[in-house]
């Protein structure tokens, strides 16, 4: 089986999010950056699937220099080889053209199952798996919880609003994880070690003939509506309390 | 001027409420553009129902009727309304950010080469353009969105665009897009337990946390759901101590959720929980710790201990009646 699992490096979500100074992106400065907390589950099924089954797992990233180290984390975790294409300008790209670009490095590697996290926790879209299955003419199984492969089948649990939707599709596929898929492992001493010697290929936009181009422009960037300042509810027993409470919600709020 | 769409939703022979939110919206829009709301359904057995969209705002129904579109799958709905927009050229593409809206934006916008808009919470018109604003870093920050090429995508958040019903009846025109067979097959649908209401598309939440101490406690935010028709929801504490499915969990790491109401149990209020219900209308935090972060954010708090709260306040929701 050929693996392939696209990470993300995000602000740890911890992280306070503060507007920059343009007014447009955040500000970069005292960050701690970390894998994509949905790409941990992609990257532990595609290791359990070739401990099951056999087969290699790369991981693919595209960012500036620092994203090695989220793609050193998965050769840590077990991961074979990394892809980095390295560039200063691509955070806050438009994730459709990261998409384009993660499709030119995955081409060549004959991916029978492209693993993705179901959206990465800083822009929140869950857009570029769909351009890479879009560019590498495979169906999407997005949101998948459960995966199960039978020859060249694969099926997979898709949770959606009120049911679960029980999906099959003939491999290659590009999948993303959700939460629930798999308990992702960590690293090992040994791991880390060895993940050090492990293969890391860095490439270029230019070497897939592409340039940054977005079709979306993100104008302004601001703080959340500020909320108005909240009221303690009164009151000497629990009865009282529970009693103005529903009242507050009744009368004041009118949302019960 | 080239007309703005929406894609409905249907599951079971009815129009999901996501469609009507994606009309109004629409509407509002299409109003300021000088245009008109065309509704794009694909489906089986639904032609009868389309008129009534009219209600909404749509003026025109789109119409495709075939097996493939029975249910929702990626490829054929993707396939077919790509084909339909590079036909007639409409200058946007609004729709609910359902499972079936996250998954169906990226795959068309792929497609057509655009941008998309997902997930947002306000829609405006400005210089003849859409005007995006969407919660990023889970509703840490609020982006104003751009979309340079058309048809201009949009998927808005459920449950923050109000339904209007301008009355009327929509025109019905038949279409046939071609589509391949779709590659994904529906083998099975798991539904869930009856009555159980999707956090997502909730008007209230009732959510608990490290405060519950154990999973049978969950009864009573049960107990005060089922009397509100509420949903539940936890924290990420809260279903990592395997005490609720991951699917209840609220915040950064799993579901955003802007109901009417929020009522946050035994909840500190760890950032990446506050980011993922920060937009809900009103807060109510019930948490004994007045230092907890949860009362910063709430509209109305309740400095008690959660298990002397809760079960009085499904008492006073019953007397109600």
């Amino acid at each position: 089986m050929n693996l392939v699992v696209c990470i993300k490096q995000v602000p740890d979500t911890e992280t306070q999010i503060k507007v920059g100074a343009d007014g447009k992106s955040i500000s970069i400065d005292d960050i701690k950056w970390v894998m994509n907390p949905y790409d941990e589950f992609g990257v532990e099924e595609a290791l359990k699937i070739k401990e099951a089954k056999g087969g290699e797992v790369v991981v693919v990233g595209a960012g500036p220099k620092r994203v090695t180290e989220a793609l050193r984390t998965a050769l840590a975790m077990g991961a074979d080889k990394a892809i980095l294409i390295e560039d200063d300008n691509l955070y806050g790209a438009d994730p459709l053209f990261v998409g384009k670009l993660l499709a030119k490095a995955i081409e060549p590697l004959n991916a029978d199952l492209v693993f993705f996290g179901q959206r990465a926790v800083d822009d929140d879209c869950g857009l570029a798996s769909s351009a890479v299955a879009e560019a590498l003419n495979m169906p999407q199984l997005a949101v998948v919880i459960k995966q199960e492969i039978d020859g060249d089948t694969i099926k997979v649990s898709r949770p959606i609003e009120g049911q679960t939707n029980v999906l099959s599709a003939k491999l290659p596929v590009c999948l993303t994880a959700q939460k629930g898929l798999n308990e992702p492992r960590y690293a090992s001493l040994p791991g880390i070690m060895k993940a050090k010697k492990k293969p890391l290929e860095v490439k270029t936009l230019a070497d897939f003939g592409l340039e940054r181009e977005d079709k979306i422009e993100i104008t302004a960037l601001n703080p959340p509506p500020q909320r108005a300042p909240g009221k303690v509810i009164q009151g000497e027993t629990p009865e009282e309390l529970a009693a103005n409470l529903a009242k507050a919600l009744r009368e004041e709020a009118k949302v019960i | 001027m080239a007309g703005v769409w929406i894609i409905a939703e249907h599951r079971d022979g009815n129009f999901r409420k996501v469609t009507f939110e994606a009309a109004s919206a629409a509407k509002t829009v299409a109003g300021e553009l000088g245009a008109e709301v065309t509704a794009v359904v694909l489906a089986k057995g639904l032609k009868d129902k389309c008129a009534e969209l009219g209600k909404y705002g749509v003026s025109k129904v789109l119409y495709a009727e075939n097996d493939v579109f029975d249910y929702y799958t990626t490829d054929a709905y993707a396939e077919a309304v790509a084909a339909l927009a590079k036909e007639q050229g409409p200058a946007a593409i609004i729709f609910g950010a359902s499972t079936q809206g996250k998954d169906l934006a990226g795959r068309l916008a792929a497609k057509l080469d655009v941008g998309v808009a997902v997930d947002c919470t306000g829609l405006s018109v400005a210089d003849g353009r859409l005007k995006a604003i969407r919660p990023m870093y889970a509703g840490k920050v609020y982006a104003d969105v751009l979309l340079k090429a058309d048809p201009q995508i949009v998927t808005l958040r459920p449950n923050v665009f109000d339904v209007k019903e301008v009355g009327g009846e929509a025109a019905v025109e038949e279409v046939s897009p071609a589509v391949s067979e779709p590659r994904v097959k529906l083998e099975e649908v798991i539904k869930e337990a009856e009555g159980k209401v999707e956090l997502t598309e909730a008007t209230i939440i009732v959510s608990g946390g490290r405060g519950m101490k154990e999973a049978e406690n969950f009864k009573i935010i049960e107990e005060l759901a089922a009397k509100l028709g509420a949903a539940v929801g936890a924290s990420r504490s809260a279903v990592d101590a395997g005490w609720r499915p991951h699917t209840d969990q609220v915040g950064q790491t799993g579901k955003v959720v802007t109901p009417n109401c929020y009522i946050a149990c035994g909840i500190s209020g760890a950032i990446q929980h506050l980011a993922g219900m920060g937009s809900s209308k009103v807060i109510v935090a019930i948490n004994k710790d007045p230092d907890a972060p949860i009362h910063s954010k709430a509209d109305f708090s309740v400095v008690a201990d959660l298990f002397d709260i809760v079960p009085k306040l499904t008492e006073e929701c019953k007397k109600a009646d």
